[in-house]
């Protein structure tokens, strides 16, 4: 008589029933060089700690006392050179009463942040919701319409310039980066040498020399009496910098799509753009989520070199409060420390998106 | 040949300048033919089938497909496409889109379909490789032959009057080369005109009018399938046929 195959019913995985202490044993102190490890950790955490909590809040400084700063001085945190400056560092030059302007112009601005990054809002009117975000934007930092006195742009800064350059020289910069990867792997001689040399021009280059072309060399070139306002030109900089490096990313995308998916595209009929915007793209983008919000976080950092063309943001507003004032100037680290936590709040928020993100894009790999 | 719905003249394609891949090639397929080519790896007969729908070029002769001549123009390409449906070896769907999807493409974007019309036509094509509880999964989500019966519904959305089939098998798990090879015989009990890249013989046997054998480039020999397996003509012919069913 023949076996019969009799297929061994499924069962549920074993449940670990352990509690803390078997796991702090496992993974803390499983071993000599894991032992010594947390104990070293340990000891590190035990010597800074108290210290810093000293410095940073029991003996610190919240009033905007500068004399009780300069007494608190190497051993508390003098905490009272915020309370003193905010305003000047994440408003900068900007008119001292006016300041709900670039208030509220920031809030908005990243209000629509937040919600372009929810799946809900992924509808067509997200467009025009920026557009009025943009005009709002621009009305209220401007001024000069509905009765808000005009302020002029070099007097814009602190929080709201690096914002505003940070949003726009990315929402700029990435479809510019998609055409020129597009444009870097075409069968036309003439557009694929065209993006190699825009590409390779700008890599070969920092930031700062494009920041400066833009700002002190451009206007030579241009005829007698026309002007671009210097917030567009650094504008334009930074978005064709931030575009070479992105079509790069991109290209790496794009390079990893199998030959197949353009061979079953190409049978079905679809055009090369269609094929780019509903086969490849779709792809090559998931693929590169990691790298080009690494490259985003970048970005908005660097925002902070336009401080070398006189434009004030975040981290030059900063150096505009305080280097003037004497009293508060030996206060400097805790103003840094204040604008680290902003710029880390931006970073960290962009970081943890991307993971989203990640997660989201993977869905339809995962079995 | 009148009513020949495909037809090679004396077509010569090069890879380079120096490996002749394709020669001589003269072959006419009868509307409704159903054609299966055999050969040993770099015989040229995937590179031959895919001259049909121009997804390689040729450098000499010509190849007409339904009426249109093939050449660089782009009008003609788009012209013979809609005509020709492919299967891939490696099934080539979209992963990031799910089976529906990926069968309402085409039809929406090339065949300006609306959704509607198109959701219907993938539905039915589905229901004729029997995988219609499917559509809503994305293709890694199931196994290599259920994708590649996606595959071959996704080619029938457009309505070809031409299927090509590129070792459609090749990449299967044995205990699912049937199911695919079932779809196929169906296909070709209706009608279809039908190029076939295998080393399925079973398959060759049951459905095809004409085996074509390949090598190093040039059609070796030519018949109908009986007379193929039983009779060989060609030291070469038997020489392979010798290796692949003689285990």
């Amino acid at each position: 008589m023949a076996d019969s195959f009799v297929p061994i019913a499924a069962r549920p995985a074993p449940i670990k029933t352990e509690g803390l202490v078997p796991w702090v044993k496992r993974n803390l102190f499983g071993g000599w060089r894991n032992a010594s490890t947390t104990i070293f950790l340990i000891g590190l955490a035990l010597y800074i700690l108290p210290g810093l909590a000293d410095w940073s809040l029991f003996q610190a400084v919240f009033g905007a006392n500068a004399d009780a700063c300069q007494a608190a001085r190497g051993t508390g945190a003098c905490w009272g050179v915020v309370t003193e400056k905010w305003r000047l560092i994440v408003f900068g030059r900007y008119p001292f009463e006016e300041h709900w302007r670039p208030e509220l112009a920031t809030g908005l601005m990243v209000g629509g942040l937040i919600v372009s990054c929810i799946r809900w809002f992924w509808k067509p009117w997200l467009v025009l919701l920026w557009v009025a975000i943009l005009a709002a934007f621009f009305a209220l930092m401007g001024g000069g319409v509905l009765g808000l006195a005009p302020v002029r742009t070099d007097l814009w800064g602190g929080l709201p310039l690096t914002v505003m350059l940070a949003t726009l020289s990315i929402f700029l910069a990435f479809p510019l980066s998609v055409l020129v990867a597009l444009g870097r792997r075409s069968n036309l001689p003439a557009i694929r040498t065209v993006c190699v040399i825009y590409i390779e021009l700008i890599r070969g280059v920092p930031l700062i020399s494009v920041l400066f072309m833009a700002s002190f060399m451009f206007p030579l070139f241009m005829p007698q009496g026309v002007t671009i306002d210097v917030l567009v030109r650094v504008l334009v900089g930074i978005t064709l910098f931030a575009a070479a490096y992105m079509a790069e990313i991109v290209r790496g995308g794009l390079q990893a799509i199998p030959k197949g998916q353009l061979e079953a595209a190409d049978t079905l009929g679809l055009t090369y753009w269609q094929t780019q915007r509903k086969i490849v793209l779709p792809q090559a983008l998931a693929m590169v989520v990691p790298s080009m919000m690494n490259n985003f976080i970048s970005i908005f950092k660097d925002t902070s070199l336009v401080t070398i063309v006189s434009l004030y943001e975040l981290t030059g507003a900063l150096s505009l409060a305080l280097n003037s004032d004497v009293e508060w100037r030996p206060f400097k680290i805790e103003a840094y420390l204040f604008i680290t936590a902003i710029y880390f709040t931006f970073c960290f928020a962009m970081s943890r998106y991307s993971l989203w993100v990640e997660k989201q894009v993977a869905v339809s790999r995962t079995r | 040949m009148t009513d020949s719905i495909i037809h090679f003249d004396k077509v010569n394609k090069w890879y380079g300048n120096n490996f002749h891949v394709l020669k001589d090639i003269d072959l006419s397929v009868a509307k409704g033919e159903r054609i299966v080519i055999c050969g040993p790896s770099g015989s040229g007969k995937s590179t031959l089938i895919r001259c049909v729908n121009a997804l390689e070029e040729y450098q000499e002769g010509q190849i007409t497909v339904d009426g249109t001549a093939l050449t660089d123009d782009i009008k003609a390409i788009e012209q013979v496409r809609k005509q020709v449906g492919m299967v891939f070896q490696q099934f080539n769907l979209f992963p990031h889109l799910t089976v529906l999807e990926n069968l309402t493409l085409a039809p929406m974007w090339v065949g300006h379909l609306p959704k509607k019309e198109a959701e219907d036509r993938a539905m039915q094509q589905l229901t004729r490789v029997r995988i219609a509880e499917q559509a809503g999964k994305y293709p890694l989500q199931l196994s290599g032959g259920q994708q590649q019966r996606v595959a071959i519904a996704r080619a029938l959305c457009l309505t070809p009057k031409i299927m090509l089939f590129d070792e459609p098998t090749s990449a299967l798990d044995p205990e699912m080369i049937k199911e695919v090879l079932d779809v196929m015989i169906e296909l070709a009990g209706q009608g279809m005109t039908m190029l076939c890249v295998t080393h399925e013989m079973g398959f060759a046997k049951a459905v095809a009018d004409r085996v074509i054998f390949m090598d190093q480039g040039q059609i070796v020999e030519q018949n109908a399938p009986h007379a193929f397996f039983d009779n060989p003509q060609n030291e070469r012919t038997q020489d392979f046929l010798a290796k692949i069913i003689g285990h």
